[in-house]
Parts: structure tokens; sequence; C-alpha cells
């Protein structure tokens, strides 16, 4: 190449030359680039070949969790108190949602989405990474699906799947037993760290029995490989693998019997529970009113959930065993087998006039009852009777008998959280309040008041035992208990059963509760327990929340019993009134279940329909009433 | 031995093996793209080669002498309709990049690309020798690229500017320009590439800035990018076999059949097809380079070399995009690629240089 100093004179040969040589020069040049391209492909496809590859395949080959069919929980004779239906459902998968506005605006229009819900799915995505599908709606009609489906290639990301959710046949009736299921949240997320958790459609067990059998129902998923378009279409399967169905979790409930007990409770907020005495099977568990599972399981809206929590009634509560009661007279059979155990004739008879003095104080009987021996001290429920068998033999002495018959215990009880009470004796109050034990104390505690605090499971469980003379635990599934003799004298236990007898059918407190059968006779004890203190009001009338609790324990046949229960009304102003007619019909429908149909509908009739009805309609009250401040709600 | 006639000697059977062979490949790439299927694309990629090749070779039997003369008219030409569009766009209301002809939509940005070559070759052959190294033999030059490469950025049209602008500034290399001109205005054009930059269109300084990290953007603008590699990449040394590519067939790999054909290949035909395919090519410009080395005109030398520079800038830029060395600019793979306007340049600058090559083997050399 010349200098620029000294050039040469350019002639055309030499512009010849140069030519030759740059060209040559971006010949080689060009065959450099050649060769670096070709070095680049070789390095692209054999060094980083396996990483491409498997990006390749990630592409290709979407692999989804197909969340397992949960395990139905059946009754004792195989009825379904829980299992599954049919959902439809669209999810979104937010690595293939290229347009999300267009999308979602799409979504809005067809499937008539409200603004909570967009903000809940703008939400979800925000949150969600990946291939994690976010939901959209589930439950969807049948009209709803196809017109998604039949717009699916506009609608990129969009995955519609059939999946099953949840169904409580009974509803309400088995809310406080069952309990219900729902999508789990990022906390139980983070402790199970299972991809499952983040599938739309899979729902854990959040209460009850479904919380308590989860490893049982779960089961196991299912896998789909599919070939998928970038836009999310399936090309074909590659594989599936089927999901295995949860097990089955038989109870040992009877869901007909259930579902009775629980619409007869009517329009009363309270708990019943019935035991077969042979075993200490649960045959229903009750407490109402109660929440629709199935709604839980969809996703409750907040407005429902707010209307459940403002019910004064307690919806929301499961009272059978988180309820805590002064049990009130239906102690009283048990006193009466702890003075038989300390040595009391039951023949002995002492004077009712009204009450009883204690030192300078008054104890009241609801009447005045003449001369009682023991039985027909328990069918007058005299208190005064009782007032001087607790002064005479002091409450020290009754209390072991009422823990044997199961007061104050905790059960080992499948899925119940349990609230169990208390049993008073000198060594609790001393513990507790640092006093001594005195005689109006063991009063007040022999009639079921006072310190005395029980939940209508454990009534239950209690008249079971005075009924079969055995230690029987309740149990809902098929759990193995000793179920021992109690340590008691054929003599007390009878005391207390033909008390009881008389309650029903002598002359009695619960007389109109009778059973309108032939032959089948139910035994059983009233109770009302006063909510302000003894002597403040009367308890029969005025504001709801300060009426009595009506109780009720029984059992039936008299002879040979096969059923024990307990009922609680709250602030149903009695036993008798409130309690022990709900017991008789449920009583009744164990032996004679058309008799007992016929009774239900025509007090459903009058409460205005089935708790369903009755439920759907208070809430579409509630929601009408709720955009202005509700003074009663305020309480 | 049957001899030959003549006739049949002077088609360029060498040189038609070589474009086939490089399109047929092409074809059945195509036809494995559009799932198995002769249609929309392989078919009519086809006849368009038919087409073009008997165009080219026709534009071939030309005698040099045609392209010298018309070379300004030509260029003046197609720097009106580059006008023109850059008109009709402004009155659309929007960026338009060609004129409908019915029978085609010709882009003439395409066009320019050869015009551009022809015109400076012809402005350098009649400059004076004495001439070369002085200002008069720059700034005609520097104006001719200018404008059409000013209203191709317009467009805008980032791939074809530059193709426009590599072209010219090969012709003014090869035509002996001083060569500390080329190397300081290289080092003044690093040293602005800042500026420049911030005069690119948004859209565009997003490619850039992806090409740079394709994977801060997975699935936004560097989706091409990954794609791409990951087809490439997945094919391995022998590929995944012909019509079994994932990448192209499930759509991942968007721009399958036209810029991002040679992934689609890669993916199918692995390491393998990639090289036969650089082979092909390599061939194809050993070719033109060699017809520029036997020019007989100073003209016929500095256009051969000028379209060489034109065809291996698609190429070159087209392969670095697709592996994930340059940024994503819409440059197609010649000849491979579907599409009638990158064609059509390509089989001009061919029946061009077989004009060339047919005026060497004519007479003696003569250099203007």
């Amino acid at each position: 190449m010349p200098t620029k100093k000294k050039s040469p004179p350019i002639t055309e040969a030499w512009r010849g030359i140069t030519f030759t040589r740059r060209a040559l020069v971006v010949g080689g040049a060009q065959a450099a680039v050649g060769v670096a391209l070709a070095a680049r492909m070789a390095y692209i496809s054999v060094i980083d070949n396996d990483r491409y590859v498997l990006e390749s395949e990630s592409n290709r080959v979407n692999l989804t969790l197909v969340p397992p069919r949960r395990g139905w929980i059946v009754d004792r004779s195989g009825k379904a108190l829980a299992n599954n239906r049919v959902s439809l459902r669209i999810d979104i998968i937010p690595d293939r949602l290229h347009n999300k506005e267009l999308v979602l605006g799409q979504l809005q229009t067809l499937l008539r989405l409200d603004g909570d819900t967009m903000e809940r799915i703008n939400r979800d995505l925000k949150a969600a990474s990946g291939f994690q599908p976010v939901a959209i709606k589930e439950d969807m009609t049948e009209a709803e699906y196809s017109s998604i489906l039949v717009r699916l290639p506009e609608l990129p990301g969009i995955a519609p799947q059939r999946g099953f959710a949840r169904n409580y046949p009974t509803g309400a009736a088995v809310g406080h037993l069952i309990g219900y299921v729902g999508a789990p949240n990022a906390e139980e997320y983070q402790k199970a760290k299972d991809p499952l958790y983040i599938t739309p459609g899979y729902k854990i067990g959040k209460d009850g029995l479904e919380k308590y059998f989860q490893d049982m129902l779960k089961g196991q998923p299912g896998a789909r490989r599919v070939e998928v378009t970038a836009r999310g279409k399936v090309v074909r399967d590659l594989s599936t693998q089927p999901d295995v169905q949860g097990k089955t979790v038989h109870l040992t409930i009877d869901a007909d019997l259930q579902e009775f007990v629980a619409r007869r409770m009517g329009r009363e907020s309270g708990a019943a529970v019935v035991i077969d005495c042979q075993n200490g099977d649960i045959l229903s568990f009750v407490s109402m009113p109660s929440f629709d599972p199935n709604s839980f399981s969809d996703g409750i809206s907040s407005s429902e959930y707010a209307w459940l929590r403002g019910d004064d009634h307690q919806p929301l509560i499961n009272k059978a065993t988180r309820g805590l009661y002064p049990p009130g007279s239906t102690l009283k059979p048990m006193a009466a087998i702890a003075a038989v155990e300390h040595g009391v004739d039951p023949s002995e008879r002492h004077t009712c006039v009204g009450g009883y003095r204690l030192g300078s104080r008054f104890f009241r009987c609801l009447g005045t009852h003449g001369s009682l021996d023991m039985p027909s001290a328990i069918m007058k429920s005299c208190n005064s009777y009782f007032y001087w068998l607790a002064h005479r033999l002091g409450y020290d002495a009754m209390a072991p008998t009422a823990r044997l018959l199961g007061l104050g215990e905790e059960y080992q009880l499948a899925g119940s959280n349990q609230r169990f009470g208390t049993i008073p004796d000198s060594a609790w109050k001393m513990k507790k309040y640092d006093q001594e034990w005195s005689a109006s104390d063991s009063l007040n505690a022999v009639i079921g008041q006072g310190y005395v605090l029980a939940n209508p499971l454990q009534l239950a469980v209690m008249a079971a035992r005075i009924a079969s003379g055995r230690r029987l635990y309740p149990r809902l599934i098929n759990r193995e208990f000793k179920n021992e003799p109690l340590p008691f004298s054929p003599e007390a236990l009878a005391v207390a059963r033909h008390g009881m007898d008389l309650v029903v059918n002598g002359a009695g407190t619960a007389v109109r509760s009778r059973l309108p059968l032939d032959g089948i006779t139910m035994a059983g004890k009233t109770g009302t327990a006063q909510v302000r203190g003894l002597g403040t009001g009367n308890g029969k009338s005025g504001t709801w929340k300060f009426r009595d609790h009506g109780l009720f324990v029984g059992f039936a046949p008299v002879v040979n019993p096969r059923y024990a229960t307990a009922v609680v009304i709250e602030h149903g102003m009695g036993g008798s009134r409130a309690a022990a007619p709900v017991a008789k019909d449920f009583m009744t429908f164990l032996f004679d279940r058309e008799k007992a149909m016929e009774a239900l509908e025509t007090f459903e009739a009058g409460w205005g329909g089935t708790i369903k009805e009755r439920m759907d309609r208070d809430y579409a009250a509630w929601k009408a009433g709720a955009s202005k401040p509700d003074p009663e709600l305020a309480q | 031995m049957i001899p030959v006639p003549p006739a049949i000697q002077r088609i360029p059977w060498k040189l038609i093996a070589i474009l086939a062979g490089i399109t047929g490949f092409g074809l059945l790439v195509l036809y494995s793209a559009a799932g198995g299927n002769w249609s929309p694309w392989a078919l009519n990629q086809g006849v368009r080669f038919l087409v073009f090749l008997s165009v080219a070779l026709v534009i071939g039997r030309f005698p040099i002498r045609i392209f010298e003369d018309f070379a300004y008219i030509a260029y003046i030409g197609i720097l009106i309709l580059l006008i023109a569009v850059e008109l009709l766009g402004f009155v659309g209301g929007g960026s338009q990049r060609w004129l409908n002809l019915g029978f085609m939509n010709l882009q003439p940005s395409e066009l320019m690309k050869v015009a551009i070559v022809i015109a400076l070759a012809r402005f350098y052959a009649q400059l004076p020798p004495g001439n070369t190294r002085t200002f008069t033999a720059l700034w005609p030059a520097l104006v001719m690229i200018g404008l059409p490469a000013a209203l191709v950025m317009l467009q805008p049209d980032l791939g074809t500017a530059l193709a426009i602008c590599i072209g010219g500034v090969v012709v003014m290399f090869v035509a002996g320009l001083p060569f500390w001109w080329f190397g300081s205005t290289a080092v003044a054009g690093l040293a602005a590439l800042p500026v420049l930059f911030s005069f690119l269109h948004d859209y565009q300084q997003k490619r850039v800035l992806i090409f740079l990290d394709p994977e801060s953007d997975p699935l936004g603008a560097g989706y091409h990018i990954s794609q791409s590699k990951i087809a490439i990449g997945s094919g391995g040394i022998g590929g995944k076999g012909f019509l079994n590519g994932s990448q192209s067939h499930l759509d991942y790999l968007p721009e399958g059949h036209t810029d991002f054909i040679f992934a689609t290949m890669a993916e199918e035909w692995g390491l393998i097809g990639g090289l036969a395919l650089l082979f092909g090519f390599f061939l194809l410009l050993r070719w033109s380079t060699r017809v520029a080395l036997k020019a007989r005109t100073r003209f016929g030398q500095l256009t051969a070399a000028g379209l060489t520079m034109t065809i291996f800038f698609y190429i070159a830029i087209n392969l670095m995009m697709v592996m994930g060395l340059a940024p994503v600019v819409g440059i197609p793979l010649p000849l491979f690629s579907y599409g009638g306007s990158s064609m059509l340049t390509i089989m001009t600058c061919v029946g061009i240089m077989l004009a060339i090559e047919n005026d060497s083997k004519t007479g003696t050399r003569r250099f203007h």
C-alpha cells in the first residue's frame, strides 16, 4: 500500500492490483465469518446440546397434575355423607398468556366476572409463576364452559378442565360433623411443599373429619403428559397416569338419623347426640344452626361468611363438643347413683317443703313435692331432695361418679375439638380459687349449676353409660375401646333408670314426650339451666339471650336400652318444653320412620321449609338488609 | 464422445446446481414447516425459484454495457420509488415498505441493495485513477449511499439500511480508496455507537438490548432468540429427523418459515444440515468472488465484488441473528427463507454476475 507522503502516480495497473488484493481481503473476511458461524453452530448444537434438548422438551411437554378424587365419607350403611361431583372449571397458564388484557377482557365478558373476581385473578397472576395455573372460575354451567371451549383458539393461555368438587348431599345437616374442604392457603403450601397444593381444583380438609382424615381421604394425584403448542393447545396425550381415589372413611353415623335430627332442631340453636348403647357408636352428631359445607368447599363468599359470623345463633360453632352448658337437673340420676353407692337407701324418704334450708340460706325448689323417695325425686326433679342428699354426702362423694359417667372428660374422638367442662370438687376449687369448698357449693353442683359445666356429647355419654352400665366411649369410626362394666352396684343403676323411666312414663317432667309407639318406651331426664344467676329474672321469657337453656338426656327402649341421647336447646326455656320433644321425635324415628317423618313435615311447614330453603331465604334477607347498618348485628 | 452443443455448454450448469441445491433443501424445510405439506409455502417457493432462475439466466445474456449505461437511471428511479413509498405511508397513516403491483408486492428497498452497488461501481469505473485518493472520490459516494439509507431507516428497516450501506462501502473499499479512511470511520463509528443507538426506534433499541442479554426477557422480545437457540441446540449433530422438529411444529419458534428458517432446518437436520447449507453458500460466494476477480472491466469487478458482499451480508446477518450473535433484524436467509422479495434481489445479483462472467469470457481484459 502506498504511503501518504510519497504517493506514486495512481495508474490503472495499480488500481487492478489493489482491487485484487482488497477483494481477497473481503473474501477472506467473509470466509472467516463463515468459519465463525460454523463454530458457533457446533458449539450450540454439540456442547450445549443437553441443555437445549431439555429446554425443547420442557417446551413441548406439559406435565399437569390431576388432582385426585377425594375419598368418600359414608355412614354406617354406606350412604354418602360426602362425595364428589363433576365440576367444570377454567384456569389460566401464566406462561402461555401472551396478551393478558385481551384474554382477561374476553373472559370477563363471556363469564360475567365481577370486579372482585377480576381483582383476585390479577392478584393471583402476579403471584403465580410459570406453568402454575391460576383459577378463573369453578363450577361453571355447561353453557359457560362450551362458550369458552369454542373460543379457545383466540384465548391462548386458557386451560379448561373437567374436575371434581366435593359434595355434601345433606348440606348443613353434616356441617359440624364432617367439616369442609378448601383450597390450601400459602401457609399450608409452605408446610407441605407439595406442588399439588397449588394445583387449581385441589382441596384439603380444613375442619372436622375432612381435616382429621385428610391423609386417608386425599388419594394420589394423577399426571398427564401432553404435547402442547406454544399457544397451549394440546396436540396429543403422551401418557396419562390415572389418579388414585382416596380411601373411603366409614363412620358410625346413621345418615338418615343425622339428617332427621338436624331438621328436627328447626329454628332452634343447640346440639343433639345419639349414641348406640351397645358399643358407643355415635349415630347422630348434630349442632344447629349450621353452615352449608358445600358453600365452604366452593370457596365461600365474604358476604355469606359475614352472614354466618353475624348470626347470634352461632352457626360456626360446633355446640355438641364446643358448647359448654350447666347440665342442670340432667345430673340428678348421676347423683342418685352416687348416693346409693355411698349407702343411701333409695327408699328413704325426704319431704320437700318448697326448698331446703342451709344455715341462713334457703335453697328453692321449683315446687312443693311433699314426701319423696329417690326414684320419685328424679321423676319430679325435686331440688330439695337432692340438696338434702348433697348436704348429707358432700359433693366430693359425687364428683368421682360424675367422672366415671364421662363428665369432665376429653374423649379420643376423631376430628373433634372438645371443650370438656368442669366437674368441681374441693381440691379443684382450692386449686382454682384458693378457697374452701362450702356446703352451698355442693347444693349448687348437685342440681347441675354453679361450677358444673358439660358439653352435649358428655351428657349423651352419661346417658349411654347409665343405660348400659358399661364405660362406653363415643366413637365415629370403628375404634376399639374396652368398654368395661362400671363399678356400680346393679341396684344403684336400677334406681337411676327407674327414676328416668318415671320422668317420661310415670308422672314426671316429660310425660308429654312419651314415645308414640307400642311397646317401646323412652327413659329420660329433663334439665333447665339458668343462664343468669339463680333467682335473677325468671328465664322463661324476655330477651332470647337470657332465657334458660333446655336440656334432655335419655335412652330407649327402657328395657334393654339400645339408644342413648342428649339434647341441648340453647335458651329453650326448659328441658321438658324444648329438648324432650325433639328427643321424642328422633327416638321415634329410630323405631318408626314414617311416623316420625309425618311429625317433622308438619313442623317444617310451620318453620318455613327445609333447612336449605330457610337458610337461602335468611341469607337473601340478610343481604338485602346488609347495606344498611343493622342494630341487631352489633350485639 | 457425443459433442455437447454450444448452446447447452453456455448454460452455467454448475451455478444452477448450487442454486437449486440450496433452494431445494429450503423447499424440504418449508415442506416440513408446513406440517408435511407443499402448501402454503414450498410449492409457491419452488415455482418462484424457477421463474426467478429463468430471469437470472436471461439477465445473464445481457451485454454488461447495458447495466453500466442504466446504472444511474435505475438508481434514481428506485430512489424516487423509495420516496413514493414513504409518501404513501405518510398518507396511509402508517409505515409502509412496499408498492402493490398487483401480482406482487414490490419493496423498492430490496432493489436499492442492487442499484447502489451498480451505481457506485459505475461512478468509480468512470473516476480517473488519479482522483482515487481525493475528496472527489468520496463525497458523491457518501451522498449516493446516504440518501437511500436514510429513506429506508425512516420506514424503519434497520436491516435493509445496513445492507445498502455495507454494499456501497465494500464497493468503495475495493475501488481503492485510502485504507485509513475506512479504519478511522470504523473507529469513529464505534465511538458514535451510543449516539446512533439513541436515534433508533424504541423497539429497535429493545431488540439490541435483548440481543445483549436475551435471558432478561425470555417471554417478550428475547423470545425469538431463546426459542431459535433452543431449536438449533436441541437438534444436536444429526437433528431430530425430517418432520420431527417440535420447536417449529408446535409454534414455539416464531417466523419458522421466514427469518428463522435456519433454526427450523437445524432442529431437524442438526449440525450436519447446517454445515451442508454453509458449504452451499460457500460455493455460491466462491463463484461470485471468482467472477469479480476474473471480470474483464473495472465496472464488472466492482459490481461483482459489491454484489457478493450483498449476498454475504444477508447470509451472515441472518445466521448471526438465529444463533444469538446479532440482534433480531428482519433479514431473511437468501434462497432458503420463504419470500419473493429477497429471492428476487438475490437472483438479480446472480443474473448480473452471470452477465459479468459471460463478458469476461468474450474478450480480453480491459480496464475502462
